[in-house]
């Protein structure tokens, strides 16, 4: 008998316990009710070391100039952005959008959400703020369709970056390659001297993308490889065959267990010297720098991909002003401060970014951040296909899938007759 | 019988009464949160919903005439199988063999089960990311078996064992997913293992003495007596891994991704990415019918038995 | 006598020699934990860590700790409520069979199979239109949904075992139906209590997909906080090991201290099958 009250004792707890809980959730909860209207919602997936950070120091800088409006940080973990994106559709499906969002600049953003018609023009936005000079053209291009501009960029980083060993390249007597035929002489170099010429972590295989997008991008150059997206050049083009063919090659030249890799475990090999050389977006730096310890430009150096040179492939995320909110003016307040100098300079050094502003203060960036900022600047800017700025999210699930597919087979035909047939998704 | 039916029928005014009122609450629950959900994700499936705008017209059998034609989800189907088959016949056996050697009264008997059940408290993205370490086919326990001058490609192998065209894939035992099956069977053998055991408890000592004293080998009591009893809980076992087995995706999602050639990919992880990444929610949506009904050819043989048995 | 000596030990062997491979992960995860980042590498894994470094747990419980209480408010509620209902379903249809009662269990039975990615959707939306998206009874509630299936089945099982002449007697004793579920069967099914708790609270504890999709920042449990401390490009292995262990603490606690509960319960439960 005493077991049976102790059952009905757990269950009565039970109870309360929930009750409890519901009545502190319900309070932290109204968001959705929308009854607090002095309220901004920043949905992100940025919850990792640095990145989570720099969201705080943004939020920190916010609430000192604006003490009125609340702010709540609703990132959602995992997946590199998926979970977080599976929740917002749902989200913007069922008129519930949160204030502001991050999304990448370019047709994740043009393709997504201003085609499915929930985001507010932000021209006069702009305008009032000054930013038509403050972000490069080619970069508000980016966040814009047919001529009404959608996002405000906060970071920039970069894609077409090659990353290598510094003391590899100088015991075997080898200098940093321009072109695809030098990165081939190169890589039969080092491959002769016992070396994996480049590190690849392919587990995921968007990284794999990412060396097809700047191959890519060399072969056909800038103008080429923004039509090549905007529809105007087929992938029956010759020049994307002959791109193919070369990613095929450099594929000749990675180590051999890049499936069982990610981009880190890849990474470590050239940190410790049994790979020369990988590419990866920049936010590599921050793990060379910050996580594995090594030192900038001593034990690892930088350069850019092959043929690639004066180009620069664009990662951004930005964040917009959703339709059907009730406070737009206090997230225009909160978008206000993410776009100006003293926001981006809070966020992108935590971060590990540069900031997307042509004027914010390079004294807060390390030299691989001053460098970037100077080529941001100078170079020509196209959007990256693998982190879904060129083309839309549906045409680049299946590049991916062709791209691992290729990656084994190396047919490739079979590889641009995949592109082909997908291309009027994107 | 029939004096049981009658009494039932006396009962019927009240107490059978208050019976189906405890189970209203949840079958309106399953309804909504199941049949409901269903009923939904079919009719998506058959819709044109393939972009982020929600698009509800009808498409007919257009995402599964795709997914039939397409490489990765045939590679899916292939991969399922003999995943499904391999785990349920590992852990069956392993379940079954540590459990026998358990109950042979040996010391530190509860100890040795704690180790065996343990992987069973770990969530399957940890479990994912330390087999995909152990079985790295340059580090991990290949560090132990080069030295013997085995080197195993575990996961990273892209062979299909005794392979043959079918459709656009090639047919047959892809090598990589056994990786995924040793970590899958680390972590559920617990199950079985604790399901053996209490199962070999339930059988009472005498039947053995019985069987020694007609002068069978310990083998013999093992084939005629132990493993026909032991009979009711291999079918639940089986119930209950396939039904993992055929959902399976956080482990495989963490361990391997889908694999170089999609060679350890399965219908889980590709829903996954193809609604929630490519916003492909009709293809997603036709998946899951298709893994749903892939679990209805398990279970409904299954449940109709059991119901036939109760009978 | 030698030769049941050289059985024993050969037994002694094969034990030992499957617990030492059961227990490698949790060797590489317990010395992954203590290493510091710039340690952790694949090419290192079976190495020691050159110093015992704890700033991991340090860093891992900080985050982890303000979403170990949303998980105890969501695990304790969701196991007792989804066992309580799956034992007086499991009372009815073992005990109150009536025409129709094999289907009803069939058809609730089938809920346990169901891909869980593909009801993500619309699951949201119903919690969104009955105001329950991003609270834990929210969450509390798919739990015990998802969770009936498998508990009626345990306790139907479970109950099966009963023999049907002390209910009859019971019943001639004047008892009802609660009389003889408070009286008779929840006294019976202690054990079938504890293994469907332990099933449940392992299950619930360690679920993500509901977790991360249902409840956002403030309100979620702890295997999203989990996840959260990995970032979106870099994930830090010894933090995310560390708390991986602390996470699985209270699952791990609970079987060492009712294994015992938990073979016996499955013995009740699960041989009809």
């Amino acid at each position: 008998m005493k077991k049976l009250y102790g059952i009905m004792f757990l269950l009565a707890l039970a109870l309360v316990v929930s009750a409890c809980s519901s009545e502190s959730s319900g309070s932290d909860g109204d968001s959705d009710s929308g009854e607090s209207a002095k309220e901004v919602e920043i949905f992100s997936w940025w919850t990792g070391a640095g990145e989570e950070d720099g969201l705080l120091a943004l939020i920190d800088l916010f609430e000192e100039e604006h003490p009125d409006i609340a702010v709540e940080n609703a990132a959602v973990a995992g997946g590199a952005g998926t979970n977080a994106k599976a929740v917002l559709a749902t989200r913007m499906q069922g008129d519930d959008p949160p204030s502001t969002f991050q999304v990448h600049g370019g047709d994740e953003l043009n393709e997504g959400w201003v085609a499915a018609d929930k985001m507010q023009p932000l021209n006069d936005f702009y305008e009032e703020n000054g930013w038509m000079d403050k972000f490069p053209q080619e970069l508000i291009d980016l966040v814009s369709k047919d001529g009404n501009i959608y996002s405000v960029p906060v970071n920039i980083h970069r894609g077409n970056v090659m990353f290598y060993n510094m003391q590899v390249f100088e015991d075997n007597g080898i200098e940093v390659p321009t072109t695809f035929d030098e990165f081939f002489e190169v890589a039969d170099e080092l491959k002769a001297a016992g070396i994996d010429p480049l590190a690849l972590g392919d587990k995921e295989s968007w990284t794999a993308t990412q060396i097809f997008e700047n191959v890519l991008l060399g072969v056909l150059g800038p103008d080429d490889y923004k039509k090549l997206f905007e529809g105007e050049i087929g992938f029956d083009d010759e020049r994307v065959v002959e791109a193919t063919e070369k990613f095929g090659k450099m594929l000749d030249y990675v180590n051999e267990d890049h499936v069982s890799r990610n981009w880190q475990d890849s990474g470590q090999l050239v940190a410790n010297g049994d790979a020369a050389m990988i590419n990866m977006g920049d936010w590599a730096k921050g793990y060379f720098a910050n996580d594995l310890e090594l030192e900038t430009n001593k034990d690892f150096g930088y350069f850019e991909f092959p043929a690639t040179d004066g180009e620069f492939v664009v990662i951004t995320d930005t964040f917009g002003l959703p339709k059907g909110i009730d406070n737009p003016d206090d997230v225009k307040k909160f978008l206000s401060v993410l776009g100006s100098v003293e926001g981006q300079d809070a966020f992108n050094p935590l971060k590990g970014s540069i900031p997307a502003r042509v004027d914010a203060d390079e004294s807060n960036y390390d030299q691989y951040g001053k460098d970037t900022m100077a080529d941001f600047q100078e170079a020509r800017l196209v959007p990256s296909l693998a982190h879904g700025s060129a083309a839309s999210e549906g045409f680049l699930t299946k590049v991916n899938q062709a791209v691992n597919i290729f990656v084994t087979q190396r047919d490739v035909d079979a590889f641009v007759q995949a592109l082909e047939s997908a291309a009027p998704e994107m | 019988m029939e004096e049981v039916k009658k009494k039932r029928n006396r009962k019927f005014s009240k107490d059978q009464w208050t019976a189906i009122a405890f189970l209203i609450p949840s079958v309106i629950l399953i309804f909504i949160f199941v049949y409901g959900f269903i009923g939904w994700t079919g009719y998506v499936s058959v819709s044109n919903w393939n972009t982020l705008v929600p698009d509800f017209s009808f498409a007919g059998l257009k995402n599964y005439i795709f997914l039939f034609n397409d490489f990765r989800f045939q590679s899916d189907l292939r991969n399922t199988l003999f995943f499904t088959i391999l785990f349920i016949g590992f852990v069956i056996i392993l379940g079954m063999g540590i459990a026998v050697l358990l109950d042979q009264k040996l010391k530190g008997e509860s100890f040795f089960r704690n180790i065996f059940l343990f992987p069973m408290a770990l969530s399957f993205v940890v479990t994912g990311v330390v087999w995909q370490w152990l079985l790295n086919p340059s580090t991990g326990f290949n560090q132990f078996l080069s030295v013997f001058g085995i080197k195993p490609k575990w996961y990273t192998d892209t062979n299909i064992l005794a392979g043959y065209e079918w459709g656009s894939i090639e047919f047959g035992l892809p090598v990589a997913i056994i990786a995924v099956v040793i970590a899958a069977v680390w972590q559920m053998t617990g199950f079985s293992l604790a399901m053996y055991l209490a199962g070999l408890r339930g059988i009472p000592d005498e039947l053995r003495e019985a069987a020694r004293i007609d002068g069978a080998s310990e083998f013999q009591i093992f084939r005629r007596v132990i493993l026909p009893m032991l009979m009711p809980i291999t079918m639940s076992v089986i119930i209950i891994m396939a039904h993992i087995s055929l959902k399976i995706f956080d482990l495989i999602y963490a361990m391997t991704g889908s694999g170089a050639n999609f060679v350890t990919d399965v219908p889980g992880v590709y829903m996954f990415e193809t609604t929630f990444r490519g916003n492909y929610y009709a293809n997603g949506a036709a998946i899951a019918i298709i893994m749903l009904l892939l679990v209805a050819i398990f279970i409904v043989p299954y449940l109709w038995n059991s119901r036939k048995g109760d009978n | 006598m030698a030769a049941l000596n050289i059985g024993k030990i050969l037994k002694y062997f094969i034990l030992i020699f499957l617990a030492v491979i059961f227990l490698m992960p949790i060797y590489v995860i317990l010395v992954t934990s203590l290493k510091p980042l710039d340690e952790v590498s694949l090419e290192s894994m079976w190495a020691l860590p050159t110093s015992i470094d704890f700033s991991s747990y340090v860093r891992a419980f900080t985050e982890l700790a303000p979403n170990l209480l949303n998980s105890i408010y969501l695990v304790v509620p969701a196991t007792l409520l989804s066992a309580l209902l799956g034992a007086m379903n499991g009372y009815v249809l073992s005990k109150w069979k009536f025409r129709g009662a094999d289907t009803i269990f069939t058809f609730i039975l089938f809920g346990m199979f169901i891909p869980y990615q593909s009801i993500l959707i619309p699951m949201i939306q119903f919690l969104r239109t009955i105001d329950l998206y991003n609270t834990i009874p929210g969450l509390i509630l798919v739990h015990v949904v998802y969770g009936l299936p498998i508990t009626t089945l345990m306790f139907r099982n479970f109950y099966a075992n009963i023999p049907d002449q002390m209910i009859e007697a019971a019943k001639i004793d004047g008892a009802n139906f609660l009389g003889i579920f408070r009286h008779i069967i929840i006294p019976l099914s202690i054990t079938g209590f504890v293994v469907v708790a332990i099933w449940q609270f392992t299950n619930i504890w360690n679920e993500f997909l509901f977790a991360v999709t249902i409840t956002t920042s403030d309100n979620q449990p702890i295997m999203v906080a989990l996840q959260n401390l990995s970032g979106s490009q870099i994930v830090q292995w010894n933090v995310q090991m560390a708390g991986a262990l602390l996470a699985a603490l209270p699952t791990l606690l609970v079987y060492i201290f009712l294994g015992k509960y938990f073979v016996r319960g499955l013995l009740a439960g699960s041989v009809k099958g």
